[in-house]
């Protein structure tokens, strides 16, 4: 059961032979006797849980029951989930139960489906190790002296060691990617605008966007079904007709146009990472797609403009969480300007703060036209890069993170070499293309290997087809980590 | 030296929306605190803006109501501090583009007339209030302003003196009621003033340094504060010294401006577009189907009241002060056909007695109807103008038929010719010292015997033939 995929779930719940409350037990169960090693939760509430579970098995017996009721998720802790505390991996937030559904939140519940508990995360999603985070690090399965990736790390690691079915993440440079990768499962950042934002606390607004993370491309279009759609509470959102992303999966993928970014397989790319990506490829060339090289040549780019855009409109989004309202507040201090400062010193990470610092820096008065608005402009180029790639190719391929999971600790002291591992998954964000990291093989360590997959504006489905014709044809999805 | 002074005003004025303008929470006045703010104003982890389109809206009005270019594409932009009753620790506000640049205004001082220029208004909201008493040594925060909408009219530096400034702030205001999209009530602080004063010497192109006095929410105010600071740059100046820029304050209690920050203190805002709202598209059509619903302007009716009614200038602008007594008017001058008689009676008799019981013209227990029966007895010789007062109280009380008034109280003039004559005749018999008396110069004479006429006849009698029969008589 727990090696199930929720599409498997979902027909033995239809079916009778499983309950809502049985799957939950179980899950929870599971996270009972393997959290403690992995550290991929931060709340786990029982009672809650069961009380979702045994609402969705009502609304089975009501006749009422969608593809979702009864699978439960685990929720990123950047959702705010009405009566869940919510700490966004902070101890700004540590004492925050959020009094409303985020949006995404809310669509998995009109489905039916049970929230098993809000998983571990860098702080406000700034890292790629899980490192930051006020709750510490997440373990990767797969070996527990690695990082799982992140900064969707506890989902990641949750879906990995089986804690749960699915989960949900997000991804404003790589933070559902890099993690599926990292920890060998499948993982999707939909076209920026599908997912709403609402109720997802902020990081880089333009850059932010949700996805599904679970074992195969196929329970992601599933849970992609739930989660996408319009949102009139979010003005970004965008206003389309709904669609299902699983309608192409059986596609065959002849005559299927594979891009391969020259950037994307440079100095830089761990060579057993690119040799299994190389060999997916091929793969793909087996069940019909052709390739072409493909340039992105302000891809290079990248990192800068994004540690750029990213810190500049993190260091407003932020700005909230000043001790006046909710959330931490210092115990101690002389006057407004001090509750302020010790507030802010003591309530966020050094991460964090890091980023404050720089994008407080980026938009200061002398410094904007400089930094802000070149990175804008760069960030249309990368734009108009993939643009030109897409008119000779239908989706692009490569590597998700130029290497596997490495150790806990040994990038953390050293952010250029941690933000060198959103090298590949940075792109797609700057342009707001939706990708996806599937696992394509493991390195001689035994750690997993992840392809990325990028594809142009609302070709999600055409990117899920590609991913589950491979996952048909292969079977790297489908290992699981020793001990769990 | 002769000193020029020179200013430029910022109005924030506070649109009249049921909702914020960036969430569903209402905007009414006076709440308990708190009561108002819904997540999004209280700036909850995770929410979001969406633009109120009604905000919008009102801005087209304004830009259309001003001659000004609407832009078709305007920007959000973040605008960052940290205080207390700003919750994202930004305020949401236009900044490069906003949505209406490029406007005038005429306003009138005296008998002249002046062009100001309008150089942008901008969409942005409120924030919160700090409370700074009755929380034992804390502050308390109330957000039921935060979100409200504002527009900030930014003006050239145009004017020239303290009353121009006046003369535009009060422009300004009647306008923005006038088209309905602020309810202009400043006590309450939906129209708020910051003056932006300078000095130089009469003749200099160069501008002087500028000091900014914030939030002036009366013409009062406004007017003794620009006065004040002038006087206060000159004086300085002449002394030796320089002006710094500044914001400053004005206390009304002192009648004075006082350094509130120097420049040197100013924020660095980090203005950026904010990702959470798309930049704000306003079509053609919108603008169009927006011009189609304004009603007429203030200085349109204006130049209209004076042609088609005959009015004066002042009248006219008198008239037009705000769109409630410009419609009464209307209604009274176009049942009884009498512009000037009409004009008369609203800004005489009738704002008195508005003033009086400080009531506004829409509860005027008369009806514009009432009044125009009136004004047409009056014109059709029923009526003395004198009478005409003792009936208007009659009707102010309650009475409803003017006819009936008239009657009921015999308040008819007389205009009959031989029965006035019989009074004449009577009145020079019983008074032959003031005949005498007028026949020896003495005018005033003239007067008792119209007075004496009058008595005899309860003030009923036409008083223009009762000059002309008496003149007759003494000739």
């Amino acid at each position: 059961m727990i090696d199930a995929t929720v599409k498997t779930l979902s027909s033995l719940l239809a079916a009778g032979k499983l309950s809502a409350a049985e799957l939950a037990q179980e899950f929870l169960r599971r996270i009972d006797a393997y959290n403690g090693r992995i550290n991929a939760f931060i709340t786990v509430d029982r009672e809650r849980t069961l009380a979702e579970a045994r609402r969705a098995d009502d609304l089975r017996a009501a006749d009422r029951a969608g593809p979702l009721t009864g699978i439960p998720l685990a929720q990123k802790d950047i959702f705010c989930a009405d009566g869940w505390l919510t700490t966004c991996g902070s101890k700004m937030l540590s004492n925050f139960v959020a009094p409303y559904d985020a949006t995404v939140i809310a669509k998995f519940k009109q489905a039916g489906a049970v929230n098993l508990g809000k998983t571990n995360m860098d702080e406000f999603a700034m890292g790629s190790s899980n490192e930051t985070s006020f709750y510490g690090p997440v373990k990767n399965p797969w070996n527990d002296q690695m990082v799982p990736g992140g900064s969707s790390g506890g989902s990641a690691a949750a879906v990995a060691a089986r804690l749960a079915p699915a989960a949900t993440g997000t991804d404003t440079g790589g933070s559902i990617r890099q993690p599926a990768a990292l920890c060998g499962i499948t993982g999707v950042k939909p076209t920026y605008g599908i997912c709403s934002r609402y109720g997802m606390i902020a990081f880089a607004s333009s850059l932010d966007q949700a996805g599904p993370m679970a074992k195969t491309a196929e329970d992601c279009a599933l849970l992609l079904n739930a989660m996408a759609g319009f949102d009139p509470l979010d003005s970004t959102s965008l206003e389309r007709p709904p669609e299902d992303y699983a309608r192409d999966l059986d596609k065959p993928l002849s005559g299927l146009r594979i891009g391969l970014p020259r950037e994307f397989f440079a100095a830089g790319l761990d060579s057993e990472v690119a040799a299994a990506v190389l060999a997916a490829v091929d793969e793909l060339k087996k069940l019909g797609a052709t390739t072409a090289e493909v340039t992105l040549a302000s891809a290079g780019l990248a990192i800068p403009v994004y540690y750029v855009l990213a810190p500049a409109e993190a260091s407003s989004n932020l700005a909230r969480f000043d001790g006046v309202r909710y959330g931490y507040r210092a115990p101690e201090y002389a006057d407004l300007d001090d509750m302020y400062c010790k507030t802010r010193a003591q309530g966020f990470g050094a991460e964090v703060k890091r980023r404050i610092l720089i994008g407080t820096y980026v938009l200061s008065a002398g410094y904007y036209d400089a930094y802000y608005l070149q990175a804008q402009k760069i960030r249309r180029l990368i734009a108009h890069d993939f643009g030109d790639a897409f008119k000779v190719c239908d989706v692009i391929a490569g590597p998700t993170a130029p290497n596997t999971a490495f150790k806990l600790g040994a990038k953390a002291d050293d952010p250029v070499q941690m933000y060198l591992n959103d090298l590949y998954t940075i792109p797609a964000n700057l342009a707001g293309l939706p990708g996806m990291s599937l696992p394509c093989g493991f390195d001689s360590k035994g750690l997993p290997i992840g392809l990325q997959l990028v594809g142009d504006y609302f070709s999600e489905a055409k990117m899920l087809n590609v991913a589950h014709q491979y996952q048909l044809a292969t079977d790297w999805h489908a290992r699981k980590p020793q001990g769990y | 030296m002769q000193w020029e002074t020179v200013i430029g005003l910022e109005v924030h004025t506070q649109l009249s929306t049921a909702s914020k303008i960036f969430s569903a929470a209402g905007t009414a006045f006076g709440a308990a605190p708190n009561t108002q703010a819904c997540g999004i104003d209280i700036a909850l982890p995770g929410v979001l803006p969406v633009l109120n389109k009604e905000a919008v809206h009102k801005a087209i009005r304004f830009g259309l109501a001003v001659n000004a270019a609407i832009n078709r594409r305007s920007v959000f932009a973040r605008k960052n501090y940290f205080y207390p009753d700003l919750p994202k620790g930004y305020q949401i506000s236009q900044y490069e583009l906003p949505v209406v640049e490029r406007g005038i205004l005429k306003i009138r001082v005296g008998e002249s007339e002046k062009t100001i220029r309008i150089t942008r208004a901008h969409l942005e909201e409120d924030a919160g209030k700090s409370l700074h008493e009755d929380f034992h040594g804390m502050t308390g925060i109330d957000l039921n302003r935060a979100g409200t909408p504002l527009l900030e009219i930014v003006s050239e530096p145009d004017l020239r003196s303290a009353e121009e400034a006046v003369a535009y702030a009060r422009t300004l205001h009647t306008l923005v009621t006038w088209i309905g999209i602020c309810d202009g009530n400043m006590q309450e602080g939906s129209f708020r003033v910051d003056a932006n004063v300078s000095v130089r010497p009469l003749g200099q192109a160069e501008l002087g340094t500028r000091c900014e006095i914030k939030n002036l929410n009366s013409f009062r105010f406004l007017e003794a504060a620009i006065r004040y600071e002038a006087r206060r740059q000159i004086e300085l100046i002449e002394d030796g010294g320089t002006v710094r820029q500044e914001t400053r304050l004005y206390d009304p209690d002192k009648n004075e401006t006082r350094t509130m920050r120097s420049k040197e203190d100013a924020h660095d805002y980090r203005y950026f577009p904010d990702p959470d709202l798309l930049p704000l598209e306003i079509s053609e059509d919108w603008i169009e189907a927006t011009r189609a619903q304004m009603p007429e302007l203030p200085e349109a009716m204006q130049a209209r009241f004076q042609q088609q009614y005959g009015l004066s200038p002042y009248d006219a602008v008198v008239l037009t002060g705000s769109r409630a007594p410009s419609a009464y008017f209307e209604e009274v001058a176009a049942a009884c056909n009498q512009g000037k008689l009409a004009a008369n009676w609203v800004m005489g008799e009738l704002a008195g007695a508005l003033n009086k019981a400080d009531i506004d013209i829409a509860q005027s227990p008369v009806s514009a109807a009432q009044l125009a029966k009136l004004i047409a007895r009056i014109h059709d010789g029923t009526l003395s103008g004198k009478l005409a007062k003792q009936v208007f109280e009659a009707l102010w009380a309650g009475e409803d038929d003017v006819d009936a008034v008239i009657d009921a109280r015999g308040l008819r003039q007389v205009s009959d010719g031989a029965e006035i004559e019989q009074i004449v005749e009577q009145v020079l018999a019983a008074n032959p010292k003031s005949v005498e008396e007028f026949r020896a110069g003495k005018e005033k004479a003239f007067n008792a015997l119209v007075g004496q006429v009058m008595k005899a006849t309860k003030g009923r009698a036409n008083p223009a033939q009762v000059n002309n029969l008496l003149k007759k008589k003494l000739a």
